[in-house]
């Protein structure tokens, strides 16, 4: 401890050379935040999803529906908790560019489904009491500064309304939701649909079953498909996780590609880091061996070294790290292509633990060298 | 003209001695190559995705569908309705038959040969006979055309590449379909390639579509009866459907997806660029500060102020040059032509492409690398301009 003011001294002694050392590993580990949030928003925050959903699809494709009817064949198989389901929409808010997922469901059972939906109890009696109501998520509310009360058009791609030609409807209430759910949706009342569209009457997008027992899930998925077999709509069930999984391969390898490829420079960018912190380490060997003299011990010496390369590491990736999250709390930069943005706890700690491993590794090998070193020969290097 | 003698002699002694300091010299060169990686290879998949999209369809071809629609995928026709559109003129003619395919896009899920056992939407298009005359860019290279009134299909090369039991033999088994692979066909490396083309009334009966369709693709009598042709569908009260060209419907399909990379790829590499500045500072400023003593020599010896600076400016730039170089060529020959599928999110469906290098990507990415040189050379230019010669002689 009493050492610190040395190290800092060291630290500062080429106030040029550390500080962009320092700003590098920042930009480094700015860097790393980003692209792991952007890679949890490729991979559609799956680890939010329940094991104990089940999603049952129309077998031939997503695209296909499924008829209303199977929803009371389903709640009366033993080990069914709850039966919702969901009709994809498609509509358009004023611009095709402005993308956002609207979606038909069933308001209570929904809300029971997915109690990560929050919110307050006067806005979810609105919305059971209003036939054109809709909820819609915080972030998708502030993209487009809706409020509660307002009165949203959407333009139906798929279904044309029985009179007029917009899809009308009022926000009721304003979804929030823990980190990594998507808050960028839009649920409205799928009776409202039903009896204003035109065509797919009676059918609906896909189901989601709540089952008791999430380890069953593989017997019941299978118990599901069998019902179901050799009808005119055979289904495909698989959990919501594996459903959100699969639905994120099929972005392919894009996100990975462009994160290993990131992250094979990051790594660069480290060694060219820690190669500019071991040389300062072996411009002073001649000052390392009158410590010696002094009598500073080898394993102090050691000591001194590494606490000047980690805390050169720590302090830069701390604060590239602490921003990058930052950044990601401000939400989707892009204005609605990522719905997922955040930056997931677990890459905190990674990061975290290669900075230290950075630091480490920059000030090992000059350090050991150091504290090697033969007091004579150091001496009359110079 | 003195001056430019002056400059030229200290540049070439820089340059020459770059060698000598190639361990200070690497951490420019590295950081900047590995931001031009980065930033060429991302881009290359905007790119790739957005040729492929932008050389698909045709101006002499006219897309219908009904109005609402954002894609083939949402839009529907009635068989009415497409035995109207058939009337409309400037549409080409082959005897009485108008020279039109009505057609169903959906999607049928096969797995990808990079993930088996996943679900890929892949996009399968049934035609009518005349939907391969009006499209003279496909043609078979493997097996045959399939027969109409058969569950019999083609696959694109595309798609025969990236998704599993596509080749020539195979059958599909989808729900209670089951289709029969007879051909694989090219397209101009357009999105079609990504397609598998099936007759449209075996479709409709798969899909339980009734005498439905999606979307009808017009071949026009020339590009300019395009207005004809729209203005009388768009008059008719009997339609309501909207009519673009066949290419212009296509290009406006890549806008998400490629704004989606490039804005990452822009992002990534400005931030990266930033930091590839720092490690070109530190070795100008290791360069400079190393050879101290030498440019006060020569600022002693009478050489001009202004002479120093810019042989630092060039040698940082050389080392940016160096790291420009390194670096495109590894994208170009790390990814150009690297085959990928992802799902474009406007049809939902998966499209196969390649990823592009294009000279003007290498250009960009060499000229950026240009700038981080320069930019990194700045300061430690100007401090090795200011040093005091005195003290600087006096050092070590």
């Amino acid at each position: 401890m009493k050492f610190l003011p040395l190290v800092w001294k060291n630290i500062w002694r080429r106030k040029f050379r550390t500080t962009f050392t320092l700003l590098s590993i920042f930009i480094a580990f700015l860097l790393f935040g980003i692209l792991m949030t952007i890679r949890n928003s490729f991979a559609l925050g799956v680890e939010i999803a329940g094991l104990d959903r089940l999603v049952l699809i129309n077998k031939i494709s997503l695209i296909m529906p499924l008829p209303f009817a199977y929803k009371a064949r389903l709640e009366s198989v033993p080990g069914v908790n709850m039966v919702t389901h969901n009709t994809w929409f498609n509509g358009i808010y004023q611009d095709p560019s402005n993308f956002f997922a609207n979606i038909a469901v069933d308001p209570e059972p929904f809300l029971k489904i997915y109690p990560e939906y929050k919110l307050p109890p006067e806005q979810v009696k609105a919305w059971f009491d209003d036939r054109q109501g809709a909820i819609v998520g915080r972030d998708l509310a502030k993209r487009f500064g809706w409020k509660v009360g307002d009165r949203v058009p959407l333009q139906g791609t798929i279904f044309r309304p029985r009179s007029g030609d917009v899809w009308a409807f009022n926000i009721s209430g304003i979804y929030d939701a823990a980190d990594g759910i998507d808050k960028t949706q839009f649920f409205f009342r799928y009776d409202y649909l039903e009896e204003n569209r035109t065509i797919l009457q009676g059918d609906v997008g896909w189901y989601i079953v709540k089952i008791a027992d999430g380890s069953r899930a593989v017997d019941m998925s299978r118990r599901f498909d069998a019902m179901f077999e050799n009808s005119s709509a055979e289904t495909k069930t698989t959990t919501e996780k594996g459903f959100v999984e699969s639905f994120a391969k099929q972005i392919g390898d894009i996100g990975s590609i462009m994160i290993a490829v990131s992250t094979v420079v990051l790594l660069m960018f480290g060694l060219v880091a820690a190669s500019t912190m071991a040389q300062s380490v072996r411009e002073r060997t001649s000052e390392l061996a009158v410590l010696k003299t002094l009598g500073f011990t080898g394993p102090t010496i050691l000591v001194l070294v590494l606490a000047e390369s980690l805390f050169i590491a720590v302090l830069g990736g701390g604060l590239g790290l602490g921003l990058a999250w930052l950044i990601a709390r401000q939400g989707d930069p892009t204005g609605g292509l990522l719905s997922v943005f955040v930056l997931p706890g677990r890459d905190l700690w990674l990061g975290g633990a290669v900075m230290l491993a950075m630091g480490i590794l920059a000030g090992v090998m000059p350090a050991i060298a150091a504290m090697r070193l033969k007091i004579t020969d150091a001496l009359r290097r110079n | 003209m003195f001056w430019l003698r002056q400059t030229l002699a200290v540049m070439a002694l820089n340059i020459r001695t770059i060698p000598a300091r190639l361990n200070s010299s690497l951490v420019a060169i590295v950081g900047i190559a590995g931001v031009v990686v980065v930033f060429v290879s991302v881009l290359s998949i905007a790119s790739g995705f957005s040729a492929a999209m932008q050389g698909s369809g045709s101006r002499g071809r006219a897309l219908v569908m009904r109005s609402g629609a954002d894609s083939e995928m949402t839009s529907g026709l009635s068989g009415a309705e497409v035995d109207i559109v058939n009337q409309a003129p400037g549409v080409a003619r082959d005897g009485r038959n108008a020279l039109t395919s009505a057609e169903l896009y959906v999607v049928i899920d096969l797995s990808k040969k990079s993930s088996p056992g996943s679900s890929a939407n892949v996009p399968m298009r049934g035609i009518e006979p005349f939907g391969m005359t009006l499209r003279p860019e496909a043609s078979i290279i493997d097996g045959r055309m399939f027969r109409f009134g058969t569950n019999e299909v083609i696959a694109g090369r595309g798609a025969h590449g990236q998704f599993v039991n596509l080749n020539v033999g195979d059958t599909i088994v989808s729900g209670q379909n089951r289709w029969d692979v007879v051909g694989v066909f090219e397209a101009d490396g357009s999105v079609a390639e990504t397609e598998v083309w099936c007759d449209v009334r075996t479709l409709q009966g798969a899909y339980r579509r009734g005498n439905t369709y999606q979307s009808l693709l017009a071949e026009l009598e020339s590009v300019d009866t395009y207005d004809t042709f729209r203005d009388w569908l768009t008059a008719n009260p009997q339609l309501n459907v909207s009519i673009r060209r066949e290419k212009d419907y296509y290009a406006n399909q890549s806008q998400t997806l490629t704004r989606l990379i490039q804005t990452i790829g822009f992002a990534i590499a400005g931030l990266m660029g930033i930091g590839a500045v720092f490690g070109a500072i530190l070795t100008m400023y290791t360069a400079v500060a190393t050879r101290a003593r030498e440019i006060a020599t020569l600022r002693a010896l009478g050489f001009d102020t202004s002479s120093v600076v810019v042989s630092v400016l060039t040698e940082s730039m050389v080392l940016g040059a160096i790291g420009g170089a390194i670096g495109g060529a590894a994208a170009y020959l790390g990814f150009n032509g690297y085959q990928t599928s992802t799902i474009n999110f406007q049809t939902f469906s998966q499209v196969a492409f390649a990823f592009r290098v294009t000279p003007g990507l290498l250009g960009l990415g060499l000229f950026y690398a240009l700038s981080m040189g320069f930019i990194g050379g700045l300061l430690p230019a100007l401090r090795a301009a200011r040093l005091p010669i005195p003290s600087a002689l006096r050092e070590l």
